[in-house]
């Protein structure tokens, strides 16, 4: 086995994702540059990926965020950008994990609007989310049932 | 500022969420980064190295499959430290480091198990449920106390 020297220690890597209308990745990225102050930034497809010291990278998004709060969503990563293990350069194909972004992104319209009209909401007024449907475990009535028509 | 374990753990939906409204979102990148970050013997992807499932003895029982005890190490510490969950239930992407059904269950199991408040919910579809499914992060956030929201 080879020893393993870990890069980038002590820093937070952070996915900084763009979903709007008004705003691109590339726009999100140049007002990142202006602000980054040594932190490292790389572009993407879908937004940024920020790397460096906890605050440093957290005053940076709430900055991002002010240009558009409700478009942009904000997650870890637990690999700095451009990891050999996970770079869909070194692999080929979409970055393991993509999908799952590519999925979530594609509901983010709603989270949006939700968002948008949060301060319109009538103060105490209940929510009535979606909910799981329930378990569809098999009614013991109804299986008494098919087993009394098996058996006739 | 409550620390919230959120179900899926990768998700950005709700890691963003809980971290606007002033909480700590308790995601898989965390555990992961800790990993990739702790010098060690070579073990990619992940740096799941032979004694995590050892560590996952902890969470999952010895004839328990290592696959689920290794990502138990991953995810019991997550549980253990939780104090409050948000599941969303109809998450088909659940793969990667989530894909094992059988390890999905069980958190969703020991995370019931701590008695903490837990927030059920499935993703919108419609600009509607969109609203409602924010407003219920919000005011289940709220009720926790010690955030920003």
């Amino acid at each position: 086995m080879t020893e393993y020297r870990p890069q980038y220690v002590g820093t937070v890597t952070k996915y900084v994702f763009v979903e709007s209308p008004g705003m691109t990745p590339a726009d999100l990225a140049i007002r990142a540059y202006e602000i980054s102050q040594g932190v490292m930034i790389k572009e993407t497809c879908f937004g940024l990926q920020i790397t460096g010291k906890e605050d440093d990278v957290n005053a940076i998004i709430v900055s991002l965020r002010e240009l558009d709060p409700s478009h942009i969503f904000v997650k870890d990563r637990g690999f700095p950008p451009g990891d050999p293990r996970r770079c869909r350069a070194n692999l080929g194909g979409a970055r393991p994990g993509y999908f799952g972004h590519e999925f979530e992104i594609s509901l983010s319209r709603f989270i949006s609007k939700g968002l948008e009209r949060l301060p319109t909401r009538e103060a105490g007024s209940i929510p009535n989310p979606p909910i799981p449907a329930g378990t569809a475990k098999l009614d013991a009535q109804k299986l008494q049932k098919i087993i009394e028509s098996e058996e006739t | 500022m409550a620390k919230v374990f959120i179900y899926p753990t990768t998700s950005l939906i709700l890691s963003d969420l809980v971290a606007r409204f002033g909480h700590t979102p308790l995601s898989a990148a965390l555990q992961v980064r800790e990993r990739i970050q702790t010098p060690g013997l070579e073990s990619p992807p992940l740096q799941m190295t032979p004694e995590e499932p050892k560590r996952g003895l902890r969470w999952a029982a010895v004839e328990v499959p290592s696959g689920v005890r290794g990502r138990m190490s991953l995810y019991g510490p997550m549980i253990e430290q939780a104090e409050a969950g948000i599941i969303i239930h109809d998450a088909d992407f659940s793969f990667g480091c989530m894909g094992c059904a059988r390890t999905n269950e069980l958190i969703q199991f020991l995370l019931r198990q701590t008695k903490v408040p837990i927030l059920d919910l499935r993703y919108p579809r419609t600009e509607e449920e969109g609203t409602e499914f924010v407003a219920a992060i919000k005011k289940f956030l709220q009720e926790l106390g010690g955030g920003g929201a």
